[in-house]
C-alpha cells in the first residue's frame, strides 16, 4: 500500500521541527509505527512529514530535579531495558516490553504513542498512574501538561497545532512505592483490550488507571477510594462508557477490567 | 519531490533519489532488486519484511526509504559470511526443517538474528516470545524454534 504523496523535511533540532510545522498541513514523524500504517490505508493524508527521529536531544532517560525524564523520542525497546526505569519505575519497563513485538519496539516511541492517543495504547494508563507530566513545545514556548489533562478524547490530546511533545517527566517514586501493569492483549495486534496500571505509594494511597476500556485512558477514582480489593474491583470501570468491538463486548471488557485490576492489586499487596 | 538518500546495504554503499513515500521494503526490492525481503501483510503485523537497520530488527514495510538515509542495512542476502557458506540460522532452518513454503523464512531469520545478538542463549520461551512479530502459516513454529536453538548452539561452538 502506497501513501498519498507528501513533502518530507528532516529536522535536526526541536526548534527546526517546530518551525517546519508552522507552515502548511504538516505532521510529525517519530518512529512512524502508528502514522505510517494510517497513511498507507490513506486514513491520514498529511501534506508534509517532519521527521524528528534524528533529533538526539529528544532521546534518552535521566534523573533530574527529583523526576525521571524520558525523552519523547525514546523507543519502547530502550525503555524496556533501561536500568533506571527498571529500578525506579518497574511497571514502565513491564509495559514497554508488552508493546507490539521486537521490531515495533525497536522503532515506536513513547512520545509518538502519547501524541497519537490510540485508546488501546499502553502508555496512557502508565503516565496517569505515575502522576506524570507531558512537556510540549511550540512556537510560543514550553508547556507542562499533567497527564490527567492530556487525554481529551478518541485520538485527541491537549497538544495544540504546531506543538510537539519533548519529554515525559515522572516524579521519582518514594522508597517503598510498588507498581504493577497488568494487560490483556489483543492476540494479533498486542494492543490492550484492557491495561491496568497501578502505583501504590509508601503511605498506602493507590493510583489506578485503565487503558483500552474507554475512549480515553482514565484514572478510576471510585476504585482508588475503595477500602478493600473487593470493593475496588466492584467499583472499577463503572459509570464510564466502555468500548465494544468484534473482539470484546462492553460487558466482557468491563469484566476484564475488574479481573485485571484484581491481578494488579494483588501484585502490590 | 524527491530526496537523495545514502545507505549501506549488506556492506555496499548506494545513493539514490527517491520519492518520500517510497517504503524501505520497496526500495530494497524494486530499486536494489534485493527480493529476498518479502512483503506479506504490508501492515507491520506478519514480519516477512524484517531486515536490520543499524543492527536492529525492523519491519521494512513500516519505514520510509528516506528514514533510512545514513543507515547501515542488512537483508537476508547479506547475512551469510560468504557465497558458499550459510549463516548458522540459515543452516539451522535447513537442518531442522524450519520452513515449508519459505515465505516467512527471511523475516524469521532476521528477527532470530536480533534475538541471538541480545541473548546468545535463549530459552524456548524466549525464542517464542521474541518471534511474536513473525507469522508462519505452515510449520506450527515448533521446527522454527528448533532451528533457532540449533543456531544458538552452533554460534556458541564457533565463538568458543
Amino acid at each position: 500500500m502506497i501513501p498519498v504523496a507528501f513533502d518530507y523535511q528532516r529536522a535536526v533540532t526541536v526548534d527546526e521541527a517546530i518551525a517546519a510545522l508552522s507552515s502548511g498541513d504538516g505532521k510529525i514523524l517519530a518512529g512512524g509505527h502508528s502514522l505510517l500504517p494510517a497513511m498507507k490505508l490513506r486514513l491520514n493524508q498529511p501534506a508534509k512529514l517532519v521527521d524528528i527521529s534524528k533529533i538526539d536531544a529528544l532521546k534518552g532517560i535521566k534523573e533530574e530535579d527529583g523526576e525521571i525524564v524520558i525523552g519523547a523520542g525514546t523507543t519502547h525497546g530502550t525503555i524496556a531495558s533501561d536500568d533506571l526505569i527498571k529500578s525506579k519505575l518497574p511497571f514502565f519497563a513491564t509495559a514497554a516490553a508488552l508493546i507490539g513485538d521486537v521490531q515495533v519496539r525497536n522503532h515506536g516511541t513513547i512520545g509518538g504513542s502519547l501524541a497519537h492517543a490510540d485508546p488501546a495504547a499502553d502508555w496512557g494508563a502508565l503516565v496517569l498512574a505515575a502522576d506524570a507530566a507531558i512537556i510540549t513545545k511550540g512556537s510560543s514556548g514550553s508547556r507542562r501538561v499533567a497527564a490527567v489533562d492530556f487525554f481529551q478524547g478518541l485520538f485527541t490530546t491537549a497538544l495544540e497545532d504546531g506543538e510537539i511533545i519533548t519529554e515525559v517527566r515522572i516524579p521519582v517514586p518514594a522508597e517503598g512505592t510498588k507498581t504493577s501493569y497488568q494487560k490483556f492483549s489483543q492476540p494479533a495486534s498486542r494492543f490492550a483490550i484492557v491495561g491496568c496500571a497501578i502505583m501504590k505509594k509508601a503511605d498506602g494511597k493507590i493510583n489506578i488507571a485503565f487503558t483500552g476500556v474507554g475512549e480515553v485512558p482514565f484514572r478510576d477514582s471510585a476504585a482508588e477510594s475503595a477500602a478493600s480489593i473487593e470493593a475496588a474491583v466492584t467499583a472499577a470501570a463503572e459509570g464510564i462508557t466502555v468500548m465494544s468491538d468484534h473482539f470484546a463486548s462492553e460487558e466482557y471488557r468491563k469484566h476484564l477490567a475488574k479481573v485485571y485490576l484484581r491481578k494488579a492489586l494483588e501484585a502490590v499487596a | 519531490m524527491s530526496i537523495r538518500i545514502n545507505v549501506t546495504v549488506n556492506g555496499v554503499a548506494f545513493s539514490h533519489e527517491v520519492e518520500p513515500r517510497l517504503l524501505l521494503v520497496n526500495y530494497l526490492r524494486d530499486v536494489l532488486r534485493l527480493t529476498g525481503t518479502h512483503v506479506g501483510c504490508d501492515t507491520s503485523s506478519c514480519g516477512a519484511c524484517t531486515i536490520h537497520v543499524n543492527g536492529k530488527a525492523t519491519k521494512s514495510c513500516t519505514m520510509l526509504a528516506v528514514q533510512a538515509d545514513g543507515c547501515e542495512i542488512t537483508t537476508i542476502e547479506g547475512i551469510a559470511p560468504s557465497d558458499d557458506e550459510l549463516h548458522p540460522l540459515q543452516e539451522g532452518f535447513r537442518e531442522c526443517h524450519g520452513l515449508q513454503c519459505g515465505f516467512c523464512t527471511p523475516g524469521m531469520i532476521m528477527t532470530a538474528a536480533d534475538i541471538l545478538q541480545n541473548n546468545p542463549n535463549p530459552s524456548e520461551e524466549e525464542i517464542r516470545v521474541g518471534l511474536e512479530g513473525n507469522f508462519c502459516r505452515c510449520t506450527g513454529y515448533h521446527n522454527i524454534v528448533k532451528s533457532v536453538q540449533y543456531a544458538a548452539h552452533k554460534m556458541k561452538e564457533v565463538t568458543v
